[in-house]
């Protein structure tokens, strides 16, 4: 079990910078929840991907989901923001709410969802535009014209998201210009600006080096205090380090959701076990 | 060194010596690609013989006097007046024709890549499957139909039916039975195949992450389809406009059709004008007695025709590579 004590000493680094960063320990956290799924089915064509999927996802904290590749993990995610709308021949069963809300009811506005419950790629996206109007691009979309407001909100999200200091003198070059970790916070500065409540992350450090992934991590860990983050991730680690709470796929099933200190010392599910002390995926 | 020692016996039999020797293989092999050669070389040759004739009529003859031996550059350039065929003082300004083939092209290209563009944006972020399978052929047979048709379309149903109607009857504005206005609109429709198909092909390059953080910013598909993918797919688009142009200056038979052979500086698209590719086909008819001025001059129009469609060319290539975003 030498793995398990690997990650018990994971969760104990990890609480010491918490009381550091923290005034509020996470074991007294209420736990409100955002958004609840209950019963979600998903189908690419005929192919079901997910499997009568429940869960809820608490405030103003940090939900990872982990798993095998293939194991549903990144489609549910798009689900909470209707990423798969735009996908041909995708179909969902279910409910998904956002603060109590169906967000695949009939009259929901797909456009608003999407401005609360922003979302970060795997691979950077940055637009071929300068570094100022990549993280301006959804406040003008959104309808701001004042160049001070806009001016203001994209300073604030950069130091959000940690990257003013690197950019700020060079607000007008190309944002293909950045390194890719500085690519990626840019993209979450990009995402911060259009002031989600909810933040989807897919893999956001898994193209990125060893300094820049904690350099992402430790931003997950500031931006939580603000936001609900829910982020998938390959690395067990990761989820181990950032996250409040852990969520096992397997096959397109929610094997086994918890809080992540205890999914990854006290896992109650067979399957998680053996995934989390690497006997398979 | 354990495999030599393991297995003594040599299964495919070496050649002794490393020195080429001739086979029938190695021969077949050279004679392709001997033929291959030759045929890329045909092209190359061709340009050559082209741009060697029009130098040797237009700039320098070796055998007798070339068009600018006799006639003056700056007369050729800014002359406002192209009288090729006056029987005592005959004048070669090209500005007449430059003007006619730019307001064309230009009438053409107002019409043409707004349409060509919104059309490739259509077909690549709009248009269902079913819908491009449909729209694209039918594009394709646009870029079909011979030039001379479009030329008698302006000629026998753009001018009389629409135009006239329109700007004449109701407007009271004069329009010529030949008018650049009609050769511009049929260029127009002419050059939609052109830039639609490119710049589809460039907006469709864009990778599909790009579109994502997009919607996932909350945009429509209308800010998603202006405001990232054509901004990202510019170069293809500015190069498709580019080699479009180009296309609507070398274009003839249609603009010879429809505007008619007046060389007339103006800018009015109701009148006639003469394009330099309309007076190429003039002088080419046949009644032009070989090695005279008018002869002549036909090089130097031919000439200065390649010099601009060739800096297009050149152009839209350099377009391509300063403003292509690369994603890997």
């Amino acid at each position: 079990m030498t793995i398990m004590q690997s990650f018990s000493e994971l969760m104990h680094q990890r609480q010491q910078r918490e009381t550091v960063k923290r005034s509020r320990p996470v074991e007294t956290e209420t736990d409100v929840s955002k958004l609840e799924v209950s019963n979600l089915n998903f189908f690419y064509g005929e192919k079901q991907a997910l499997f009568d999927v429940s869960m809820t996802v608490p405030e103003r904290s940090v939900t990872a989901f982990i798993g095998p590749s293939g194991c549903g993990k990144s489609t549910f995610l798009r689900t909470l923001n209707r990423m798969n709308d735009i996908i041909e021949g995708t179909r969902l069963t279910g409910k998904v709410t956002l603060e109590g809300q169906d967000i695949y009811a009939d009259d929901v506005d797909v456009v608003a969802l999407r401005k609360r419950v922003g979302m970060v790629f795997q691979k950077s996206t940055p637009f071929p535009k300068s570094i100022f109007e990549n993280v301006a691009y959804g406040p003008k979309i959104a309808g701001q014209r004042n160049q001070k407001e806009l001016q203001g909100i994209v300073e604030q999200s950069l130091k959000r998201a940690a990257l003013w200091e690197e950019v700020k003198d060079r607000m007008q070059d190309s944002a293909l210009a950045l390194s890719g970790g500085q690519q990626q916070r840019l993209c979450i500065a990009r995402a911060l600006a259009t002031n989600p409540d909810v933040l989807l992350m897919d893999e956001p450090a898994s193209a990125l080096d060893p300094a820049s992934t904690a350099r992402i991590e430790d931003l997950i860990f500031e931006l939580k205090q603000n936001y609900t983050i829910v982020i998938v991730t390959h690395n067990m680690q990761q989820a181990a380090r950032i996250s409040d709470w852990t969520a096992f796929f397997f096959q397109g099933y929610l094997i086994e959701k918890d809080r992540t200190q205890k999914l990854f010392t006290t896992p109650k599910k067979k399957q998680t076990e053996d995934y989390i002390t690497g006997r398979f995926g | 060194m354990s495999v030599a020692q393991t297995s003594p016996s040599i299964l495919v039999k070496q050649p002794n010596s490393l020195t080429r020797r001739f086979s029938w293989t190695r021969a077949r092999e050279q004679v392709i690609r001997l033929a291959l050669f030759l045929c890329g070389a045909l092209s190359l040759l061709t340009t050559a013989g082209i741009i060697v004739v029009l130098f040797n009529e237009a700039i320098y003859s070796f055998s007798g006097t070339a068009f600018f031996q006799t006639v003056s550059i700056t007369d050729f350039l800014f002359d406002t007046v192209w009288a090729p065929q006056h029987p005592d003082k005959p004048r070669f300004g090209i500005l007449p024709l430059l003007c006619g083939t730019f307001v064309i092209a230009g009438l053409g290209g107002v019409i043409g890549l707004p349409i060509g563009l919104a059309s490739a944006i259509y077909l690549s972020e709009y248009a269902k499957p079913k819908m491009r399978r449909i729209v694209k052929p039918t594009l394709e047979i646009l870029a079909g139909i011979p030039t001379v048709v479009y030329g008698y379309f302006a000629l026998v149903f753009v001018t009389p039916y629409v135009l006239r109607p329109i700007f004449q009857t109701c407007l009271g504005i004069n329009v010529d039975i030949f008018n650049a206005l009609s050769a511009g609109i049929v260029v127009g429709v002419m050059i939609i195949p052109t830039v639609c198909s490119l710049s589809e092909d460039a907006l469709r390059a864009v990778p599909r992450g790009l579109r994502e953080a997009g919607y996932a910013l909350g945009s429509t598909k209308y800010d998603v389809s202006l405001k990232v993918v054509v901004p990202a797919a510019l170069s293809g688009i500015l190069a498709s406009f580019l080699l479009a142009i180009a296309r609507a200056i070398g274009e003839t038979m249609a603009v010879t059709i429809a505007a008619g052979q007046q060389p007339r500086l103006t800018l009015n698209p109701f009148r006639g004008m003469e394009t330099m590719t309309a007076y190429i086909v003039n002088i080419s008819l046949g009644d032009t007695e070989a090695g005279s001025m008018e002869y002549k001059s036909l090089y130097a129009v031919a000439l200065s025709l390649f010099v601009i469609t060739l800096s297009m060319n050149v152009l839209a290539q350099w377009v391509l590579k300063r403003f292509r975003e690369v994603y890997e």
